[in-house]
């Protein structure tokens, strides 16, 4: 299916077109207006281009995994405070905020659900907490959840979304990267798949660590996948950078990504794989 | 040597330490004077050490980034024997800004890599400020490959603003090759010691960092983003720098403190700059240790080692 070339989509953009009273939305590919059922009955997904909108993790849960049923792990870890650190608001402060406005304790969910009847152990990064960036508490659920996988002989399959590491947790959310890829390490010793699926953005130390080592790395169309953010480039090389940098289809022409699979495939192409990665006899 | 740049607070420290030094190049001669020399170069130090205790994180920023300090390949001039340079990551390219090779520490074959800034305009263009690209990365994954093979032990050396950002780094995975650096590093049933001599930068820095043991200079640095980036990010101006390094807590006694680091190797007076072959042997005797200490592992020991090592770097509430 050929994708026409887009303008990003926004993490808040569902928000923010909202016209009236959440009635009609207007589609950041094609700029449509459209009744906001038209996208929520399609996983957020443009009816009319095909542009993916951010879908949240509830989402997520029950586009791929069978009934949207999760049996969370380790969903009672709290972030602290190690460095004692603000920027105006305290990081307590943001925390509190972020916990409100997302209903999530912290930027992943973790655990255990059925993905087209493949017992798999799930992550999925949640953008609307602090940007999915990755403080202790994500490293540490990824980290046990590439253990718990191991121990129960479970593939992973990872959906990541995040601007990186979590900057008020200073060195110590760089030292996730490490913690997460060790484990992940013995996963591959375990000879277990590791499906990573990366969405829209994934960037910095997430990135730079377990998301672009999949068995499989799938990417949904249009994400925002790099090490570096694009301003960041920009003020580095002192020019613009050229349409479509770092976009999935970027990635995936210059090898990085295995498929760009859009997201209403998203469910067919994972199952597909892990029946091959784990030599299951096909179930229909 | 004596460092040509001075940052306007080591100045005092600076002619301290350089008077000491000129007198003891007039007395080179005369042996009567040397208790009286070795007295004064004591209290030098102490003043020193004084003048610094006081220094600001942000100094301290500023310190670990002097363009007198020496890199990583002043390191191997003077702890390294029979040096062999390896280039090039067998892909791409060879990345200047990552050396690499095999070489003899105490006499015992090992594999280095570091970060590597250049010295001068020149040096720095080819070096590229010590800011590599995926290619210097997926040189130091050959090197880790090579070493787990051979079981070598591997010492790395820490030196760099962060791997660089730009288009050519993108187009060729800048995050794979780190990430591959990681696994690799997890893997490795050989020893592998780091040690931060500088710039600490992110996850460039990282991809050299998984060690069993992490060393970091007095003044040397260790941070998840720059504090110019972490204070454009949060106040919108990069000139806030000084009190974003505060609040990152990323000089070495803090990293202790956290638990990041395991040791901290102390600088020669006025820092690592104003005398590179004592801060050499202070290097080297902290590598010397850390070795000992995990000989007694075995491959797997090693393995393990590592693992708990950044298992257990975070701070929750469970």
């Amino acid at each position: 299916m050929p994708w026409p070339e887009k303008k990003s989509p926004e993490g808040d953009a569902a928000e923010k077109k909202t016209l009236g009273k959440g009635v009609f939305r207007k589609c950041d590919g094609c700029g449509e207006t459209m009744p906001s059922e038209a996208f929520s009955a399609n996983f957020e997904v443009c009816p009319q281009c095909g542009q993916h909108h951010k879908l949240a993790a509830g989402g997520w849960r029950a586009l791929l995994l069978d009934d949207g049923a999760l049996d969370e792990w380790d969903a009672h870890l709290e972030p602290t405070d190690p460095l004692e650190f603000a920027d105006g608001k305290t990081y307590p402060e943001r925390i509190a905020a972020a916990q409100k406005s997302s209903h999530a304790r912290e930027a992943i969910e973790v655990g255990r659900g059925s993905l087209d009847g493949h017992a798999i152990a799930w992550g999925s990064f949640l953008f609307a907490f602090m940007g999915g960036s990755m403080g202790s508490v994500v490293g540490e659920k990824i980290a046990r959840l590439f253990e718990r996988a191991t121990a129960e002989r479970l593939p992973v399959v990872l959906l990541q979304a995040s601007g990186g590491a979590r900057m008020q947790e200073g060195i110590l959310s760089l030292m996730q990267m490490a913690k997460t890829v060790g484990a992940l390490e013995r996963l591959k010793d375990a000879r277990l798949p590791f499906v990573s699926v990366l969405l829209h953005p994934t960037t910095g130390g997430v990135a730079a660590s377990f998301a672009l080592l999949g068995d499989v790395n799938l990417a949904e169309p249009g994400a925002l996948i790099g090490f570096a953010g694009p301003r960041v480039i920009e003020q580095t090389i002192r020019q613009k950078l050229p349409e479509g940098f770092q976009r999935s289809e970027f990635l995936l022409s210059h090898g990085m990504v295995d498929a760009i699979v859009s997201r209403l495939a998203m469910r067919r192409t994972i199952a597909t794989v892990l029946g091959h990665l784990t030599k299951t006899s096909k179930a229909d | 040597m004596a460092a040509a740049f001075v940052l306007p607070f080591e100045k005092p420290v600076v002619e301290l330490v350089s008077r000491v030094r000129e007198l003891r190049e007039l007395a080179r001669a005369d042996t009567a004077l040397e208790p009286e020399l070795r007295r004064l170069e004591d209290k030098a130090a102490k003043l020193a050490r004084e003048l610094f205790a006081e220094l600001s994180p942000w100094q301290k920023v500023q310190l670990s980034r002097h363009p007198g300090r020496p890199y990583s390949l002043d390191y191997f001039d003077r702890i390294l024997t029979d040096f062999v340079e390896l280039h090039g990551d067998r892909t791409f390219g060879d990345d200047a800004a990552i050396v690499a090779g095999l070489a003899r520490f105490q006499g015992r074959p090992v594999v280095v890599v570091g970060h590597q800034k250049g010295r001068g305009a020149k040096d720095n263009v080819k070096r590229n400020f010590g800011m590599p690209h995926p290619e210097g990365y997926r040189k130091a994954l050959r090197m880790y490959g090579m070493a787990s093979r051979f079981e070598l032990p591997i010492l790395t050396f820490i030196d760099t603003p962060g791997a660089y950002p730009g288009i050519g780094a993108e187009e060729r995975g800048q995050s794979e090759a780190i990430g591959a650096c990681l696994a690799a590093m997890a893997r490795a049933p050989v020893p592998i010691i780091a040690t931060i001599l500088g710039e600490g930068g992110s996850g460039g820095a990282l991809a050299l960092g998984m060690a069993n043991r992490v060393l970091v200079l007095e003044y040397g640095t260790y941070s998840v983003i720059s504090p110019e980036g972490c204070a454009s990010i949060l106040w919108k101006d990069g000139s806030k720098a000084d009190e974003a390094a505060a609040r990152m807590k990323m000089t070495a006694q803090d990293l202790l403190r956290l638990g990041v680091v395991d040791r901290i190797v102390d600088e020669p007076p006025g820092g690592a700059h104003q005398d590179h072959d004592a801060s050499a042997r202070h290097v080297e005797r902290a590598i010397a240790a850390a070795l000992r200490e995990l000989d007694i592992l075995g491959p797997q020991g090693l393995v393990e080692d590592r693992y708990r090592r950044f298992r257990k770097l975070g701070a929750f509430v469970a």
